[in-house]
């Protein structure tokens, strides 16, 4: 206990004499969760696109205006034929272009049926997809008010129409913020338990002052501990500051309680700092410690389900899932903050959270070496 | 009396290099135990290994009384050390330093807050005890360095080239530091280049290309090269060195 005492004293005076750590370590969170989620938004907007009208009725003039009042297009472009328009697509100038023929005006009326041509540029795979979507709920929109405006008098032999109303529980308004922002800490939270833990052993063993502390009867475990202590108590104080900005700045507060996210995190920071003190005994310099720490960063974040869906991804990819902390900690922190689960909904979590924290520390502590 | 660091054909390899090649001696207590040789002779590789450091590839060898392969955590409790590279703290002022690694070697906060005023009184560093060490000149960083490394008064104390780079006049002082740390009765294993620092200890070994060429006291071994310094007599035995950094 002794030892650990002077080994922690050690490494907060050296934290705190250190203004760049305290810069990672308060101004970062800080900066990334203002800036972070307005920029991580899933809605689509601001979609160009460009118009081909061949027929340039009071319907097609209708059907325009109703698009671009949606907010979600701008017309970027009227153009005279449809070879025009690609052109405007190839220049980047257009990202979906809408054809209307020549006869639509007379086939709605007369024909009871018209055709639209809708194409897309499918560089940006989701921007064509999620715009296709919108367009398409837009014109069966319009449809249904045609039908209206020709049906006015109900008739025996109405065609039956089907009404969806749906309503998002958890997130009524699809506030993609609060999805979001919860996610967005936890990887502040990875990035800098890991970072900071691996960067500071391999620091020792670069200045030489780690061979000083091998030579002593300091046990590893000590060692470790008094490394792994500080970085977890600044892990918390990240997770209070980035809760604080959740709720000041978004108005974000768990349906849940604040002690589930707590006690779930306690046991996170533990594995991510073990990780990084993993990673420390087996890197020599600073650089190979940010190499493999960035490396798994990559990874964790595109495969912790924080943008894209787990649900989604093929089979094998989900099984890699299944060995990422991160996934884990977003989804407890998704379930208290919208869902407001308790302690007992997460157990499973914190059961495999627990297992990865004995893992990582163990074989830490396991493969750290006083002697050669 | 019974000698306190004992080697018998202790060798390092590494690979296909062999570092260290059966090197045999005994070091009494009290004794100042000059290690020398040339640039990667293997003297570093050596003293790792009787700090408990390295595990040895064979032979035996025992430091304080415990076996190098299997005691290294017992080792580590009776001996100090003070490496090539300079390992202080820079960013903890030379009283945190001091505190530090006295703390860690178990000693009590009497012991510590008395340690450290004599300790800063006879190196003269009152004005610079609350100063970080980092800014101190590198003769005052080594004499702190040593003293810190007996500081929990071990039974040997090894040091690899301490006065590496240091001007004469503090390597002189360095050398008194010694000596009153061997009156004490704390054994002093040091390596260096200086063939006058050899002069100064009691008892010198050669190394030439890992293997100990010579043993014995300065004035018998100048007499056996029938050399006039122990300059003549390195030069005499390193001369036939094979490699070199």
């Amino acid at each position: 206990m002794r030892t650990l005492k002077f080994l922690l004293q050690k490494e907060f005076r050296q934290i705190f004499r250190d203004p760049s750590i305290l810069r990672v370590i308060f101004i970062m969170p800080v900066i990334q969760l203002m800036i972070l989620p307005w920029a991580a938004d899933y809605e689509i907007k601001n979609i160009k696109l460009s118009v081909v009208d061949h027929d340039h009725s009071e319907y097609s003039r209708k059907l325009i205006n109703k698009i671009t009042a949606s907010g979600y297009f701008e017309l970027a472009d009227y153009s005279n034929s449809y070879k025009q328009a690609l052109h405007k697509v190839e220049h980047d100038e257009a990202d979906l272009m809408l054809e209307i023929p020549r006869s639509f005006e007379k086939d709605v009326v007369k024909e009871n049926k018209a055709k639209l041509f809708m194409a897309l540029n499918a560089i940006n795979g989701v921007k064509a997809n999620l715009g296709g979507a919108y367009l398409r709920t837009i014109i069966q929109d319009y449809n249904q008010e045609v039908r209206l405006e020709w049906l006015q008098m109900p008739r025996m032999n109405v065609e039956p129409t089907i009404q969806i109303t749906s309503s998002n529980w958890y997130n009524p308004l699809l506030n993609y913020k609060y999805f979001m922002v919860p996610g967005i800490l936890v990887i502040l939270l990875t990035m800098i338990g890991s970072n900071l833990a691996a960067i500071n052993i391999v620091k020792e063993k670069e200045i030489g002052t780690i061979e000083q502390i091998n030579v002593t009867p300091v046990k590893k475990y000590h060692f470790l501990l008094g490394k792994l202590v500080p970085f977890w108590i600044l892990g918390m104080v990240v997770l209070t500051l980035g809760l604080f900005i959740s709720w000041a700045v978004y108005g974000i507060i768990p349906l849940g309680s604040y002690l589930t996210i707590y006690a779930f995190a306690a046991v996170y920071l533990l594995t991510v700092l073990g990780l990084g003190l993993l990673i420390s005994t087996y890197a020599g310099t600073q650089q190979q410690a940010m190499l493999i720490s960035f490396f798994l960063m990559m990874i964790f974040i595109l495969m912790g389900g924080l943008y894209t869906s787990i649900d989604s991804m093929p089979h094998w990819a989900q099984m890699i899932t299944k060995f990422n902390p991160v996934s884990y900690f977003i989804d407890v922190m998704r379930m208290v903050v919208l869902k407001g689960s308790g302690f007992w909904d997460v157990r499973y979590h914190f059961i495999i959270m627990f297992t990865f924290a004995t893992v990582f520390n163990g074989w830490a502590i396991w493969h750290y070496r006083k002697t050669s | 009396m019974q000698a306190v660091i004992k080697a018998d054909k202790l060798s390092k390899h590494f690979g296909h290099f062999t570092a260290v090649n059966k090197i045999s001696f005994e070091v009494a207590p009290g004794e100042i135990f000059g290690f020398l040789g040339a640039n990667g002779a293997g003297k570093t590789t050596a003293m790792r290994m009787l700090c408990g450091l390295s595990i040895p590839t064979s032979g035996t060898a025992t430091v304080a009384g415990f076996d190098v392969y299997k005691q290294t955590e017992e080792i580590k409790r009776n001996i100090g050390y003070m490496s090539q590279k300079f390992s202080l703290y820079e960013d903890l002022t030379v009283l945190e330093n001091i505190r530090f690694y006295g703390g860690i070697y178990g000693l009590s906060d009497r012991d510590l807050q008395q340690k450290s005023e004599a300790l800063i009184t006879r190196l003269n560093l009152q004005n610079e005890a609350k100063k970080l060490v980092g800014s101190l000149p590198l003769g005052w960083k080594q004499k702190l360095s040593f003293s810190v490394a007996v500081l929990h008064e071990p039974k040997i104390v090894f040091l690899d080239e301490p006065t590496g780079g240091v001007d004469p006049v503090t390597r002189r002082q360095f050398w008194d530091l010694i000596y009153e740390v061997a009156d004490r009765g704390i054994t002093v294993f040091v390596t260096t280049h200086y063939m006058d620092e050899a002069e100064y200890c009691n008892r010198v070994s050669i190394m030439v290309d890992g293997s100990i060429e010579a043993l014995d006291t300065p004035p018998k071994l100048k007499q056996q090269f029938s050399a006039n310094s122990m300059d003549e007599v390195f030069y005499e035995l390193a001369r036939g060195a094979k490699r070199s950094e």
